[in-house]
This record gives structure tokens, C-alpha cells and sequence, in this order.
């Protein structure tokens, strides 16, 4: 890896380089009632709009990589507004007109894209539509200062080694630049920067033992796959179920849920037919209802735990490393207030909350 | 039946349809109307025999009757049970077709006779206890909204037309509320029906930064107890909730049973 310095001024720059393609990052999408400010991903059009000191955004930048809909494939009937004799044809479009910048990713949201990219594209059956996104795709990260209800210190992705193109930390007048891509390195030779001295390397170390000093939540993970597979019938699971709204909020809002359905349209005049997937949840009613009407989980209990089990548990099998990568969002948009780390801890402890 | 008319090499039947309307806005049928973009494509897809908010002419030969409006009269009783007759399929369509929708208001006063007098005055007019229209008659399919979703109504009538099955979604409309990224109302300290009302309006109200009424009535799997403590916990009063509640008339049974424990009716 290579390092670089240079002033926080020349970032307006850096952003004027880079918005050639279409800037995606964090802007302020209003106040709560407290007075708070609530941020998203969106497209940023003004430098000035880039809120890098956002704390954490209400939802991940999936819509960017894993749209919450999207057409697979769209099939067009020649003809009389129809199928028949026979000619018609098919449609793929991955969705990827133009390349994207994704600036100013915490860690947790880029190893939320390298947990993706293990099981969405290192797969027997590599998936496309993110892929094409993935290859287009040019990533600027940005250090954080952890919030109260962030754990990803105990998920092991509060710093990330790779999956970004540049990641910047700010060291009050100056940016520390990590850079892991020749794109990167070419970019940061058209602005003012330098080598990094060994009082900047001083700097920055003290500044991440700072950081280290500020995670509140935690979640303990020593030998979690094996509890929860001891505590499958624990009762708690019942008691959060009988929180769980079923609404498919945490879903929504998490940075590596990738499941979903597809389902069929068909246009009135009968010209064209659609494929479209659409991001699910295991927590919705009818995730596990199959052909012939059976559901396999019927009950809010069972589904919120296969979340759990599919985060912590049956990834962790499968990769040696855990879904979650403690971004907190779920929790804090659960309406029940159903979060990560009281629902392990309670499962831990065995004991009813 | 128009000629040729085929999907995927498969005759496609265009079946005669009619629309009816009982105590209501008719604002449900002004919405199919408003979609002129995709208008002509409905037109083709069905042949449409009556619709008084679009033609003159009223024909009785029809297999599919879309009923909007709730019952409040016994005459409407009567209409309702010539149209099952002749339909082989009735979809109730909009929220005062499927629960009673905002008519129904007027059952939770006890003495109907004051409320006819607070109403109308000394004007005779007749007025019973609102029912949805499933209270008399089978309904098939219930497209629910007020008003309805007319991109909704169009995919389900095309599924009909096809001969597919028709689904509503089965989650609540947090679902699609956050995938338009929206604030959450009660982030802003508004109270929302989106955690118990079923899904397919594509969080309309939510959207506008206007908190879910309900509409829609209850999700399959609606937690309504979670509800009650996530309004207590924000500071909005149980009274305010119910009033939400009772506004649409698919969550009449939660309303009745919260009421019963208090013990005081109004």
C-alpha cells in the first residue's frame, strides 16, 4: 500500500477530478425531530452537498450495487401485440450506463462490498448485475468516528485492507490518503500531496488509537456459531419475535442482505413481459412459502432468527467470516428496537430479557 | 372478444366489465381514469360495458364487476346481490368496498338516529349500519387503497385477463417505504400505520412525509401490539392511534378489541 498526505483544502479538487462520472456519497437528507441531521446516499452535484462527517447514513449505498428493484430481463413479442409465430426476443441490461463514484465509505460499508463479492461473485454462478456494477465502480473511502451503536470493532471490519480504490482519514488540516489502485495514485498526482513524514505517521497512529478508545457496543463473537447452534430452541428467540414487526426494515437498511424474489409482469398490450427482482427479507411472512402453499417459517420467531443464523452463523461456515459487519443500521431503524448486540447477548446469557 | 387477440400463442379472451358504485366518492374509479398514459392499453385489455365516470351508456352483460363504495342503504343491498348474480367474478375495489373505508366512521357512534339528525337535519333519508360489501355478497378480489394504486389495478386486471393468480404483497409498508429511502415519520415524530398496513401503494403517504392511515388495512402478519408500545414510547397517545385506526375500517377488529379492554365506548 501506498501513503500519501496532503491539505484538507485540496479535496474540493480531488472531488472536481472525479465528478467526470456520476459522485454517489453521503448528503444530508434532512433533520429528526430533535434537531439531528439524518443522512443518505445520494447523488452529490456540489462539493459543497458531500457530508463526509456524517456519523452514520439511515440506509447502506445498496441501492447503488443490489437495487432494491431491477429488471432482469425484459422479453418483447413482435407481432400483432403478441406471441405468436413464434418471434420474440430477449433483453438483458445489467443496469450500468456509466461508471460511478462511491465517495466517502466508512470501513463497514467496504467490507460490506468484499463479503458481497465473495458470495455474489466468487460463486459457481458469479451474479452479473452486481458485477458489472462492481467493475464500474470506483471507491473513495473516508474514516469515521464511531457511534454509540456501532460494533463493527467486534465484527473485525472497523478498518478495511481492501476494496477501495483511495481511503482517506482526516487529521484535522490534512487528509492521510491510502491508495490501493493505479487510478488512485494518478489521480492523487494532479493535486497538491506528499510522502507522508514520520511525524504525519506519528499522527496518524495516535489518531486511530483515539478512535480505537471510542466503540461503546460490542458484540462478544468467541464461539457464536457453536451458541447458537446450542441455543436454537432458547426461549428468547420468542420473546424478540414477539417484538419483530416482520416489516423487513433491517433488511432494508443493512449494507449485505442480498436475498430476494422475482416475479413476472406483463405490459396490457401484451408487447412485453418483464422479469424483476426485488430485494426480500427473511423476516417477511411469505419468505419461506413454496409452491403448494407450505410455509417452513410461519412464525416471526423462527424467521427473525434465520437472519441471525444466516449472518452469524451460516455465512460464518461458509467464508470463515461473519455477514454483519456491525454497522448498526438495523438496529437503529427497528421500530422495536431490536438490536444486534442485545439480541446475541441475550442468547448468550440464555436468560429472558 | 376481439380477433386474434393472443398471449405467448394463447387466445386471450377480453372479457366485458363493469363498474358500480354504492355509497362513496367514486374517487376510486376517477383514479383508472387518470392514468391516460396508459389508458388505451386498459381499454384494449378489457371492453368495458358501464362506468359512469366515463360513458353514457349502461349495459347489464358483463363477467367481471368491479364494485367500489360501502353499504349504508338496503336498496344498495339489493343492487349488489343482482350484480353477483351476473358477474362470475366481483372484485371490491377500494378501501370502502373491502371494509366500510371512511363511511364506517359513523359505527362507532351508538345512537344512529342522532347522528342522522346531526347529518341531515330533518332531510328523510335512510342510513344504516356502513358494511363492506363482503358482508353480503362473495367477493373474489379485493383491491384495497383509497384511493386505489392505479399501476396496481392494471397489473391485477392484466393477471386476470391472463388467467394468473393474483397477489398482494404480504409485508407492511416499511418494506417499500425504505426502499424509497424515505425519513422515517416517526424519526420526525409523527405517528405511522406503515409497520401493521399491508404493502402495494408503493409508500405513498410516507413518501410525501405524511404518515400511513391505514388504508390498506392490516398486513397478513401484523404486529399491533408492538404498535401500541412504539407509539407509547414516542409520546403519541393511544387515542390518537385508534383515531388512525378507525379511519379506513380494515383494522376494526384491533380498534374493537382495544376499546373492550378499556371499557368505554364512545
Amino acid at each position: 500500500m501506498l501513503f500519501k498526505v496532503f491539505p484538507v483544502a485540496e479535496l474540493a479538487r480531488l472531488h472536481a477530478i472525479l465528478a467526470a462520472d456520476r459522485i454517489v456519497g453521503p448528503v444530508k437528507k434532512g433533520e429528526d425531530q430533535y434537531g439531528r441531521s439524518l443522512y443518505d446516499f445520494d447523488v452529490v452535484h456540489d462539493f459543497v452537498d458531500l457530508h463526509l462527517d456524517y456519523g452514520q447514513t439511515i440506509h447502506s449505498a445498496k441501492n447503488y450495487f443490489l437495487p432494491y428493484r431491477e429488471d432482469l430481463c425484459t422479453f418483447t413479442f413482435q407481432g400483432e401485440g403478441s406471441g405468436d409465430g413464434g418471434d420474440w426476443h430477449k433483453e438483458v441490461d445489467y443496469g450500468v450506463y456509466a461508471p460511478l463514484v462511491l465517495f466517502g465509505l466508512h470501513p463497514c460499508d467496504i467490507n460490506a462490498l468484499n463479503k458481497l463479492d465473495k458470495v455474489l461473485l466468487g460463486g459457481r454462478y458469479p451474479n452479473p448485475f452486481y458485477g458489472e456494477k462492481r467493475a464500474n465502480m470506483f471507491i473513495v473511502g473516508h474514516s469515521c468516528s464511531p457511534q454509540p451503536f456501532c460494533f463493527c470493532k467486534s465484527m473485525g471490519t472497523d478498518s478495511a485492507i481492501r476494496g477501495f480504490d483511495l481511503f482517506l482519514t482526516r487529521m484535522d488540516d490534512l487528509y492521510f490518503a491510502e491508495i490501493l489502485s493505479p487510478r488512485a495514485f494518478h489521480l492523487l498526482e494532479q493535486i497538491d500531496c506528499h510522502d507522508p513524514d514520520s511525524s504525519e505517521h506519528r499522527r496518524y497512529m495516535d489518531l486511530m488509537e483515539v478512535r480505537e478508545s471510542l466503540f461503546v457496543a460490542h458484540v462478544d463473537t468467541s464461539d457464536l456459531t457453536k451458541i447458537l447452534d446450542l441455543e436454537f430452541q432458547a426461549p428468547v428467540w420468542q420473546e424478540w419475535g414477539e417484538k419483530c414487526l416482520s416489516c423487513g426494515t433491517c433488511a432494508q437498511v443493512c449494507p449485505t442482505c442480498y436475498c430476494y424474489g422475482v416475479e413476472e409482469r406483463v405490459d396490457m398490450d401484451f408487447t412485453r413481459a418483464y422479469k424483476e427482482k426485488q430485494l426480500y427479507s427473511c423476516n417477511l411472512l411469505d419468505f419461506a412459502a413454496v409452491a403448494g402453499g407450505h410455509n417452513f417459517r410461519p412464525e416471526s420467531h423462527t424467521r427473525l432468527k434465520y437472519r441471525y443464523y444466516h449472518k452469524h452463523r451460516g455465512f460464518v461456515e461458509a467464508f470463515e467470516e461473519s455477514l454483519c459487519v456491525g454497522c448498526g443500521r438495523c438496529g437503529q431503524s427497528c421500530l422495536a428496537r431490536i438490536t444486534v448486540p442485545e439480541v446475541i447477548a441475550s442468547v448468550r446469557a440464555t436468560k429472558p430479557l | 372478444m376481439t380477433k386474434g387477440k393472443t398471449f405467448l400463442g394463447v387466445p386471450v379472451a377480453r372479457p366485458k366489465v363493469a363498474f358500480f358504485e354504492l355509497s362513496s366518492c367514486e374517487g376510486c374509479q376517477l383514479q383508472l381514469l387518470n392514468n391516460e398514459a396508459t389508458l388505451l392499453d386498459f381499454l384494449s385489455l378489457v371492453e368495458i360495458v358501464r362506468f359512469r365516470e366515463g360513458m353514457k351508456e349502461a349495459g347489464d352483460d358483463y363477467e367481471i364487476a368491479f364494485v367500489e363504495g360501502s353499504i349504508t342503504r338496503l336498496d344498495e343491498e339489493e343492487r349488489l346481490r343482482v350484480i353477483r348474480d351476473q358477474a362470475k367474478i366481483v372484485v371490491a375495489l377500494g378501501s370502502c368496498a373491502c371494509f366500510g373505508g371512511v363511511n364506517q366512521l359513523k359505527n362507532r357512534f351508538n345512537d344512529f338516529e342522532w347522528v342522522k339528525k346531526e347529518v341531515y337535519g330533518s332531510f328523510p333519508i335512510e342510513s344504516q349500519e356502513v358494511k363492506p360489501i363482503s358482508a353480503v355478497i362473495k367477493v373474489d378480489l379485493e383491491i384495497y387503497g383509497c384511493p386505489i394504486k392505479k399501476e396496481e389495478v392494471e397489473r391485477i386486471v392484466t393477471a386476470l385477463v391472463l388467467g394468473e393468480q393474483v397477489h398482494h404483497p404480504q409485508y407492511p409498508v416499511c418494506m417499500e417505504c425504505k426502499a424509497r429511502e424515505n425519513i422515517c415519520l416517526f424519526d420526525l415524530g409523527e405517528p405511522c400505520l406503515g409497520p401493521v398496513t399491508r404493502a402495494g401503494c408503493d409508500a405513498w403517504c410516507p413518501s410525501n412525509r405524511l404518515g400511513c392511515w391505514g388504508c390498506r388495512g392490516p398486513a397478513p402478519e401484523a404486529n399491533l401490539g408492538q404498535l401500541q408500545i412504539i407509539m407509547a414510547e414516542r409520546g403519541i397517545s393511544q387515542e390518537r392511534m385508534i383515531d388512525r385506526l378507525e379511519c379506513f375500517g380494515g383494522f376494526g377488529a384491533f380498534v374493537a378489541e382495544v376499546k373492550g379492554k378499556k371499557g368505554e365506548p364512545r
